[in-house]
């Protein structure tokens, strides 16, 4: 059996940032295990621009964010290896995985970084109404079949879910020449990025009704129509609100789920708040060694906040293969009020400056971001609006965190 | 060439088990289905499961052919190499009423010879189901009770029949039938013609109008709508056996159990509303979500991968029909084969085919018959998933497309959908991959997938993927090419 210093699972932006910063930090005897036949994962589709705003200072494409990793693993001659998939990994960091030329095949790593990415919830777990028929897509679906087969899965569209791929969605189709009738979103509010909004609705004048849900789907071959209906206060369909749209086609952007099925395989407790791993600020899991980043351990809003996490997982790692496990004490942090989750949900005494990051629950405004420990505020920051779909940081110190008596509680509080 | 002996219309799994059961014979048999695929009507869409056999009235077909063909079950899924699982089945009490039943049950499945069934009190039950809700009482235990893939079996019975000459025509929607000698010509709505000296009415929710178009009209059918929720593998240990409510005057009720392949299923509703159109509904979901809290502590809901709806033909006679036609001589009817027809399905076959057919026209035994059903390279009869890594490795290194995984959630590899699209009865559409594979029936449902199966689709008919549908015409996937 092969014997290596670090597996990386997934050549999406996530694992070509952890390779590279490991590599940079010391380590050489890499492995990137990547299942589709080139590397940058979902970036790979995204052909809109947009992204490294924030890292890079200006606006690539998806595929051009990616290249600038891919060319910086391929500068440090880290090995890759493609249509690969891991079936299993354990807790002994022994995995197993299959391709078209080894066949099934196991490789024992020193440590392992999970950076399998993320899910699109399908249609199916939402509990809709009515038939069956072609021109159901989620959103990712048909963006594959747009951007990279050069196929168009439909004319006249409606989408549920106003999250960003759904945004950006609306705005393709329409470019590419189908009709997009309508957004329609479950909350009342979306949870894309603002910028999104202005530029895939706005500009294009698709409407997007907020507190809307799709509760029929119509059609036998295909869809012919959908039934939407005004949604109360605990999300239920309103009687009486029901309207009818024409389309043969229906996306679904409706939330996206860590892909942690082989994370499972390998007794990685996840946390049931964020749907990811539970790690601390070097990102390591609760099994020793194994490290996890990017949209495996939180989804993130933008790709520039992926590669900046896999950086600390790269690094982390390599200072795991070449110090040892460092035993140190731990505090637990903890979701407050208003607070969906919190990453990392462990901090070392002796961690160095660290974010933390967490999403609200809803909209809040006026509100202030505190963490408190043992009864004290030890971070307090007011902000106009706190939304969903932006995710908030608090930053703590390093004399701070060494400080710490007990566990830290995050929350957001309106006056 | 379009001559047979014995034509069977409709391929479900009464038809598919007839036309196996056919070919141990040395007759010319074909089969013809309206829809694009095989397995499309109530075969696809049912609890799959091998009931033990109390639940029937003693004397009716319904009771025989049960417990004939759950005898049957095991040794036809495994020649065909079908998934099935013996999760024996509890008949759960909720009231001293239930429990009066319960009795009833029990002392009927000893007359209709049912093994292994006995009454359990709540202590024993509990053990058995750890999740069940502290309401339970009792139940009846039936330890016979099994589970099987109903759509799987269907295809893998015709699949093997194909492979022992059968031959079958799709989208064939028999719309004309008259005397042709000692033929019976059948018309599609298409043109195509085909001749048949015995013609088999295994139609299924179509069996009433078929009948007709032969000038019998000695039964009536009626639709009864059936909508289920599937829940991820993940939550596949909820249940362990098969869990009936206690029947009342209302039916048996919505059940709770695993499926073969580790989900688990709820359902179905019971829904006579004249809808043509299998389709799910709200107040659907509500009382399926109703009974199954009724039957379970903490159902999973947020764990639900898709629902879906069959419909399925009941006869006015309340029984089984499986008979010589009366108005049309060398037709022989089967209708109203609902719940427990896929049990009831191999007992059926081989009934038709021993008491009925060769009485009508002998025929010598084939010598030849393939009993057996091989899904991977005539050696493996299992999914390649579930093989030992050698065994793996060995299939790879014949063919390097089972080293790529497409549908990454149920782990199903490239080298699998190619075969599925090569071998009896061929796939020819997304669902029928899916049917055959699994590839896209897991928790993304095709989202990853989907858009690789249209292009292997694509490629092993020579067609552009403009043409693949999802289930026939009408179906198409995509639209047009992009700008």
């Amino acid at each position: 059996m092969r014997n290596i210093d670090l597996a990386i699972i997934g050549g999406g932006p996530a694992g070509l940032a952890a390779a590279i910063s490991a590599y940079d930090n010391g380590i050489k005897n890499i492995v990137i295990f990547e299942r589709e036949d080139k590397l940058g994962g979902i970036l790979n589709q995204c052909i809109h621009n947009g992204f490294g705003l924030t890292r890079f200072k200006e606006s690539l494409t998806g595929p051009e964010y990616a290249n600038r990793f891919i060319d910086g693993v391929l500068e440090r001659i880290i090995e890759v290896l493609k249509e690969t998939t891991v079936l299993e990994i354990t807790k002994d960091k022994l995995i197993t995985a299959i391709n078209s030329e080894d066949g099934v095949f196991q490789v024992e790593a020193k440590a392992i970084i999970l950076a399998m990415g993320c899910r699109e919830r399908s249609k199916g777990a939402l509990n809709i109404a009515g038939t069956r028929p072609a021109g159901i897509f989620s959103a990712g679906t048909a963006q594959k079949y747009v951007n990279i087969k050069g196929y168009m899965p439909g004319k006249k569209v409606v989408i549920l879910g106003s999250g960003d791929i759904g945004l950006i969605m609306a705005r393709r189709m329409t470019l590419e020449g189908a009709e997009v009738k309508a957004v329609f979103e479950l909350m009342p509010y979306s949870s894309g990025l603002k910028r999104n909004i202005a530029q895939c609705l706005d500009d294009f004048n698709i409407p997007l009704y907020l507190s809307h849900t799709i509760t029929k789907i119509e059609g036998k071959e295909r869809v012919t129509g959908i039934v939407v209906s005004e949604v109360d206060e605990n999300k239920k369909p309103i009687k009486g609100t029901e309207k009818h749209f024409d389309c043969d086609t229906v996306l679904f952007s409706v939330g996206l789920i860590p892909e942690n099925e082989l994370s499972k395989t390998a007794s990685v407790e996840l946390s049931p708040r964020s749907k990811g791993a539970i790690v601390d600020e070097t990102r390591e899991t609760n099994v020793s060694g194994i490290f996890a980043c990017g949209n495996v351990l939180q989804v993130h809003d933008l790709v520039d906040f992926v590669s900046e996490e896999a950086e600390i997982a790269g690094k982390s790692a390599s200072n795991y293969i070449l110090n040892g496990k460092e035993n140190s004490e731990t505090v637990s942090v903890k979701e407050g009020k208003n607070v969906l989750y919190v990453l990392p949900q462990k901090l070392n005494v002796n961690a160095d400056n660290t974010k933390i990051f967490f999403r609200v629950t809803n909209t809040l405004k006026d509100v202030t971001i505190k963490a408190e420990s043992g009864g004290e505020v030890i971070f307090s920051r007011k902000k106009k609006v706190a939304v969903p779909g932006e995710m908030e940081t608090v930053l703590l110190s390093k004399e701070k965190i060494s400080a710490l008596k007990g566990e830290v509680v995050i929350s957001a509080e309106v006056e | 060439m379009n001559n047979y002996d014995v034509i069977v219309i409709g391929g479900g799994v009464v038809g598919g088990m007839i036309l196996r059961e056919l070919t141990r014979y040395e007759l010319k048999v074909l089969m013809v289905e309206k829809n694009c695929d095989v397995a499309m009507g109530q075969s696809k869409a049912n609890s799959g499961i091998v009931h033990a056999g109390f639940d029937a009235e003693t004397g009716t077909n319904k009771a025989k052919f049960n417990v004939l063909g759950a005898n049957m079950m095991q040794e036809v899924c495994e020649e065909l190499g079908v998934n099935y699982k013996n999760n024996g089945s509890l008949v759960v009490a909720f009231s001293k009423e239930d429990i009066k039943t319960l009795k009833v049950l029990l002392k009927r499945g000893k007359k209709n010879g049912v093994k292994n069934l006995k009454i359990i009190a709540k202590k024993e039950l509990k053990a058995l189901e750890p999740n069940i809700s502290d309401d339970a009482l009792g139940a009846l235990y039936a330890k016979s009770a099994c589970i099987v893939c109903p759509y799987s079996l269907t295809i893998a019975s015709i699949g093997n029949a194909m492979d022992n000459g059968a031959d079958l025509l799709v989208d064939f929607d028999t719309v004309k039938v008259e005397r042709d000698g000692e033929y019976t010509k059948l018309t599609a709505s298409d043109g195509r013609e085909v001749l048949g000296k015995i013609i088999i009415n295994s139609a299924g929710a179509g069996a009433e109008s078929i009948a007709n178009l032969f000038g019998d009209y000695s039964f009536k059918t009626g639709l009864r709508r059936g909508e289920y929720m599937l829940l991820d593998r993940e939550s596949g240990n909820l249940v362990n056996h098969t869990l009936f409510f206690t029947p009342s005057a209302k039916g048996k009720g919505v059940l709770v159990t695993q499926t073969v392949d580790g989900n688990i299923l709820l359902g179905p509703t019971s829904v006579e509303d004249g809808n043509p159109i299998p389709e799910t509904t709200d107040e659907g979901f509500a009382f399926i979500k109703e009974k199954a809290s009724q039957m379970c502590k903490s159902v999973p809901y947020y764990n639900v991968i898709t629902s879906f709806a069959g419909n399925r033909a009941f006869c006015d006679r309340h029984d089984f029909i499986i008979e010589e036609s009366k108005a049309y001589k060398g037709l022989i009817n089967l209708a109203g084969i609902e719940s427990p027809g896929l049990t009831s399905a191999p007992a059926i076959a081989k009934y038709v085919v021993n008491e009925m057919v060769l009485k009508i026209k002998y025929a010598y035994v084939n010598h030849y018959f393939i009993r057996k059903r091989y899904s991977i390279d005539n050696l493996f009869q299992k999914p390649f998933k579930e093989l030992t890594i050698e065994e793996k490795n060995f299939v790879i290194k014949k063919d390097k497309n089972y080293g790529k995984i497409i549908c990454r959630c149920e782990g199903i590899t490239e080298g699998e959908i190619r075969n599925a699209i090569r071998q009896n009865p061929p796939a020819r559409t997304v669902d029928g991959v899916k049917l055959r594979t699994r590839a896209g029936m897991g928790r993304c449902q095709g989202g990853f997938c989907q858009s690789r199966i249209v292009e292997i689709l694509a490629e092993e008919n020579g067609v552009s993927v403009l043409e693949i549908t999802k289930n026939g015409k009408g179906s198409e996937i995509l639209v047009e090419e992009g700008k």
